[in-house]
């Protein structure tokens, strides 16, 4: 998954950079994110939060290793209802293994510390 | 928008006028077929929800969303109402990627229901119901009242 792949770019999402340097997934409010009135569909929740957990563990690689990311398993829990407005999204890398990696992504809208959800994902590295 | 009055839960008018705005419209999912206590939406294949433009495969969001539909028409069917509630939780286990071209088809059940709380499992395939793509699990809460 690239931040220029056709979901990523149909989904309108956006990179950019905490005080930290980290990366983080944005996605603006629109009709197209929506799932009950007023609120963000769960799809699309769940859909940024994988896609930050690709960007980082692709960041963390670096240039010189491309394997392909596959994912294996993604659990995501959901803590508050989204809703129509910004949202943002990183990922922490728990564990980065030659073939599997366990990262944990959250997402939230005014602040951090009150995500409205998470995910628990195990991705493999396959290098062919 | 869907009146929840008394008559009978009927998914596939509720799919139709879900689908035609908001992020289902975006991924295109379209009815399918439903039982009891199950139901089966359909993905049809887009390029633009690929999760790469060269290999074609779809992204797994768009999966994830049908999946979170499915399901939650599953309970619904097995309450025999509409009730508003939220996800909890939704486990995906990713068993092969979709074969880029095909229609995806999405199984959601609602095994047990509580009062307050549903329990689904699900499945997608693209075309051989014996060949999955992907397996979900998950938990939903009613709102009403909460």
């Amino acid at each position: 998954m690239k931040i220029n792949s056709p979901y990523a770019q149909t989904m309108g999402f956006g990179i950019e950079r905490d005080t930290d340097g980290r990366l983080i997934l944005t996605m603006a409010y629109d009709d197209t994110k929506r799932g009950r009135p007023n609120f963000l569909h769960g799809g699309a929740i769940a859909g940024m939060l994988e896609t930050i957990a690709y960007l980082t563990i692709a960041e963390r690689l670096g240039d010189d290793d491309r394997p392909m990311i596959k994912p294996i398993s993604v659990t995501v829990t959901f803590l508050r209802g989204g809703r129509d407005k910004m949202t943002y999204a990183r990922a922490t890398i728990e564990r980065l293994g030659r073939r599997i990696v366990n990262i944990e992504a959250m997402a939230w809208q005014d602040d951090p510390d009150t995500p409205i959800a998470s995910a628990q994902m195990n991705v493999m590295l396959d290098r062919g | 928008m869907f009146n929840p009055a008394d008559q009978k839960f009927d998914p596939h008018m509720l799919i139709t006028m879900m689908s035609k705005n908001g992020h289902n419209a975006l991924i295109g999912v379209e009815y399918h077929a439903h039982g009891d206590d199950w139901c089966e939406l359909k993905l049809p294949y887009n390029a633009q929800l690929a999760s790469d433009a060269t290999t074609g495969i779809m992204a797994s969001g768009p999966i994830l969303t049908m999946m979170d539909m499915v399901t939650s028409m599953s309970i619904w069917l097995r309450a025999g109402k509409f009730q508003p509630q939220a996800t909890l939780d939704l486990r995906v286990d990713y068993l092969r990627p979709a074969t880029p071209g095909n229609t995806i088809i999405g199984h959601g059940e609602c095994y047990a229901l509580t009062r307050s709380i549903a329990f689904i499992r699900g499945f997608a395939h693209d075309g051989d119901p014996d060949r999955p793509l992907a397996h979900v699990a998950g938990t939903y809460m009613f709102t009403a009242g909460a």
